[in-house]
């Protein structure tokens, strides 16, 4: 390893890296615009200008220059000090003094550093270059005369996103970072194009104005719009969230975050339940708590466990489901259910339900294979994970399933269950490729599980998995991609149909049938409500959506924003989420809205704080108890043998924009939708 | 010597007299009182009294949103909000301020960049009520209108010194 002197300070730093990343393991910041850790290096804003010894005798951009042994690094010299104040008087040229007027004032990159470097007057006195803004969709406003030109949305457009749509074109004062064909983004990431321009070029259109970084309270929480469970940090102003930004996480989602999780967020002030509601004489009328529990109470008098069931929503916390499912005990019901779309999934071996490579994983995996998931659609982060595992090579990647643009290339083995059998029985080419990598994974995804023949395919791909030596001691290339961030923690809880109980398709005939008469809706929308029959539907969440619709009595419950809940992402990682503010109205939290209710019915459950529900998570499973890791997950023999059907595979997500209330309820979402329409006619 | 002293004041009364002698002396000099408020003392241009919003020379209001004056308000009495108006630029949809937090230091004037919020000559705008010292835009946009004219004066006689 070169061993370096920087500032007169000697240390060994790792080969390889270079010079601005050497300065930072010695804990020297070096000022800079176009370099950013996880992008390419441009080398182009020349800001991180230091001294080298031996070199010529100039300045030299480190962020480009890698480290040689014996090297002298200066980064407080008179010489370095000029040149970065003679590029920020550059910079500042063509910069329009518009800091008041710009959302990224506060928290910009030029205006941090032009305290340090910048001059208090302009020795430029000719007319300032002015550029047209350009139009990027609904989701990026831009402002180019303040672009700095060092392409680092450029960069994450090709590079992450995949979609290589921005460059730049003419050369010094007349480059101009543009679509060329002016167009809005075809990508589910353009948010994180807002986070990374160190200026105000590229600001976020529906955030436009409305306040300013030093007034927001920040609260550390787990996006629940995918099941990554990105790690999220939410802004608020008072009661009302005003923008979502990502945090940095390497093993789950680095420092991006998709446009759902970013700009969902307006749709938590619209639509929302903040009273209960009873259902009287056909028409749904304000109540209180009290007679809303009443209601309940008259109608479950008497009535068998049996005919009582329970179906928990895709965005719920740990700590409702657990409520729910220990009141559904009490009661004597076994029909209770996670599985709102009928995956096929199994509580038993952890194994068999969650991504067990983790998503850190795909970073060593060398042969991928997907089946009937579209990532990009179901989780756009993990998508980049994908396409950054193969811009760096030596990958190969196929799928099963549904034709799409994955941004990466991907050989297509079939479109259904029989492609899967050939694979596994190892009549494709793409067996051996699977069998000789080291590193195999084999992504299952909704769309493959989420049907009549989902344990079949199940069990499939587990036997392909187990050809092909995916699952080891060392390496455990099973994972499943699911679309629901309540999911795991459902399985994790064992929130599946009991001894003789019914699972989702199973309550819904009953309730047509009338063998069921009450269910209770925790946050459940994604099922068919009119296949509810006549039974009585108790419905607790936080949206005016399609089950509030059918509802006969409204429990208002919170947001993810406005409860701490316990999360457990596809990878079976546990986090927690803090609460960032409070429900609206009467809303309360979710668990302590179950409990409640418990002791009207007299059940009462054995638990009054936030802290004895946590504790009986762990009591039910012990992997809630490890936070932010991911516990292993055992394997064993899940999955149901048998025929398969020849239908193809169909991802479960046909509008990226809008798969759960919130985000219907959002007009941003809705506008991100028409637009996304607009550019698919035009192509 | 001193019990003399005091006892020779005492009965040839020059106490009293320069005491006279002096209301004597004020009787002829130039009163320094004023009939407020009939009359009133003058102003500093720099003096801080009410607050004002301005506008530009074309009806335009002055107030871009920046948030500045709300930020460096150490009673925290100024609340803004603001949203992207119809034409796309950038205005408040909400201005108040709360008068009876005011604490008159001028830092609000100080930090705004396009001397739209000023704290103007007046000083007489007492209420009846403390509701009444909750200003909003309308009311800050009226005083601007009233007080333009002074309030520019007042700049431009204080620009020499910034």
């Amino acid at each position: 390893m070169p061993i370096v002197k920087i500032d007169g300070v000697e240390m060994e730093v790792p080969a390889g890296i270079t010079v601005l990343q050497a300065c930072e393991l010695a804990g020297i910041e070096i000022p800079r615009f176009c370099y950013h850790e996880r992008l390419s290096i441009a080398g182009n804003c020349r800001m991180c200008l230091v001294e080298i010894k031996p070199g010529p005798p100039k300045p030299q951009a480190s962020c480009a220059l890698p480290v040689a042994d014996k090297q002298e690094i200066f980064t407080q010299t008179p010489m370095v000090q000029k040149a970065r104040k003679g590029v920020m008087e550059f910079l500042l040229i063509n910069h329009p003094l518009d800091c008041p007027i710009c959302d990224q004032g506060g928290e910009c990159d030029l205006q941090d550093q032009a305290m340090g470097y910048g001059f208090d007057r302009s020795r430029f006195h000719e007319n300032k270059r002015a550029v047209p803004d350009k139009e990027l969709g609904p989701l990026v406003k831009t402002s180019m005369n303040r672009c700095i030109h060092c392409t680092r949305c450029i960069r994450f457009a090709t590079e992450v996103a995949g979609v290589e749509e921005l460059g730049a074109t003419g050369r010094g004062e007349s480059m101009e970072v543009t679509t060329y064909v002016e167009h809005a983004l075809s990508t589910e990431l353009a948010g994180n194009l807002v986070d990374l321009c160190p200026v105000g070029a590229l600001t976020s259109k529906p955030y436009a104005f409305e306040a300013r970084s030093w007034e927001l309270s920040k609260t550390e929480s787990v996006d629940v719009m995918d099941a990554l469970g990105s790690n999220i940090r939410i802004d608020t102003r008072g009661a009302q969230v005003m923008r979502v930004l990502p945090r940095l996480n390497d093993e789950v989602n680095e420092e991006w975050i998709s446009d759902k999780t970013r700009h969902a967020i307006d749709g938590l002030r619209h639509q929302r339940l903040d009273r209960p509601y009873v259902r009287r004489s056909g028409k749904l009328v304000e109540a209180t708590w009290d007679e809303a529990f009443g209601a309940i109470e008259a109608k479950l008098k008497g009535l068998d466990g049996a005919k009582v069931a329970a179906i928990v929503g895709d965005q719920c916390d740990a700590e409702s489901m657990v409520a729910l499912k220990d009141l559904m005990a009490a009661l004597g019901s076994p029909n209770v259910d996670c599985r709102q779309d009928g995956a096929k999934l199994e509580a038993g071996a952890r194994g068999g339900y969650i991504f067990n490579a983790g998503v850190h994983g795909i970073d060593s995996a060398d042969a991928i294979l997907l089946i009937g998931s579209d990532p990009r659609r179901e989780s756009p982060v993990l998508n980049a994970r994908l396409r950054k595992r193969h811009l760096s090579g030596h990958c190969v990647i196929a799928t099963i399933g549904p034709v799409a643009d994955l941004t990466y290339p991907a050989e297509r083995l079939g479109a259904g269950p029989a492609s899967l059998r050939d694979l596994a029985d190892g009549k494709l080419g793409f067996f051996e490729k699977l069998k000789t990598a080291k590193h195999p994974l084999i992504v299952v995804g909704m769309g493959a599980l989420a049907r009549a023949d989902g344990g079949a395919v199940l069990a499939l791909a587990r036997e392909l998995a187990e050809k092909v030596n995916a699952v080891r001691a060392d390496w455990n290339g099973f994972a499943i991609l699911h679309t629901a961030a309540a999911r795991v923690a459902g399985l994790d809880l064992g929130l599946v149909p009991g001894e003789g109980g019914r699972d989702v398709e199973g309550i819904l005939d009953s309730c047509e049938k009338r063998e069921i008469e009450l269910v209770y809706l925790l946050a459940a929308d994604e099922i068919d409500t009119t296949r509810l029959g006549k039974a009585f539907v108790i419905y607790q969440g936080h949206h005016g959506d399609a089950g509030a619709h059918r509802a006969d009595v409204i429990l208002p419950g919170a947001a993810y924003t406005e409860k701490p809940g316990i999360y457990v992402n596809t990878e079976g990682r546990v986090q927690v989420g803090q609460r960032a503010g409070y429900p609206p109205g009467e809303a309360r939290q979710d668990w302590a809205v179950l409990r409640a209710l418990s002791e009207r019915l007299g059940k009462t459950l054995p638990y009054d704080t936030l802290e004895q529900v946590r504790a009986r998570l762990v009591e039910v499973n012990s992997s809630f108890a490890l936070l932010d890791r991911q516990a292993a997950g055992t394997w064993g023999q899940f999955g149901k043998r048998g025929a398969v059907s020849d239908s193809p595979f169909v991802s479960p997500i046909a509008n990226f924009y809008m798969t759960c209330p919130i985000s219907r309820a959002s007009q941003t979402m809705a506008e991100c939708t028409a637009s996304r329409r607009q550019l698919m006619a035009a192509e | 010597m001193a019990s003399l002293d005091r006892t020779a004041r005492a009965f040839l009364l020059t106490e009293l007299i320069s005491g006279f002698a002096l209301t004597l002396k004020y009787m002829f000099k130039p009163k320094v009182t004023v009939n407020y408020p009939h009359e009133k003392g003058p102003l500093s241009p720099r003096f801080r009294g009410e607050h004002v919003l301005r506008r530009y020379p074309n009806g335009e209001e002055r107030c871009i949103a920046c948030k500045l004056c709300e930020a460096i308000c150490p009673a925290q009495a100024i609340t803004i909000e603001a949203e992207p108006r119809d034409d796309g630029s950038r205005r408040t949809t909400r201005y108040d301020i709360d008068m009876t937090k005011c604490i008159y230091c001028g830092f609000c004037q100080e930090a705004c960049p396009v001397d739209a919020i000023v704290e103007g000559p007046n000083f007489e705008f007492s209420t009846e009520t403390r509701e009444e010292l909750m200003y909003n835009k309308d009311k800050l946009l009226a005083n601007g209108d009233r007080w333009e004219s002074l309030i520019a004066a007042n700049l431009h006689a204080d620009a020499a010194y910034r």
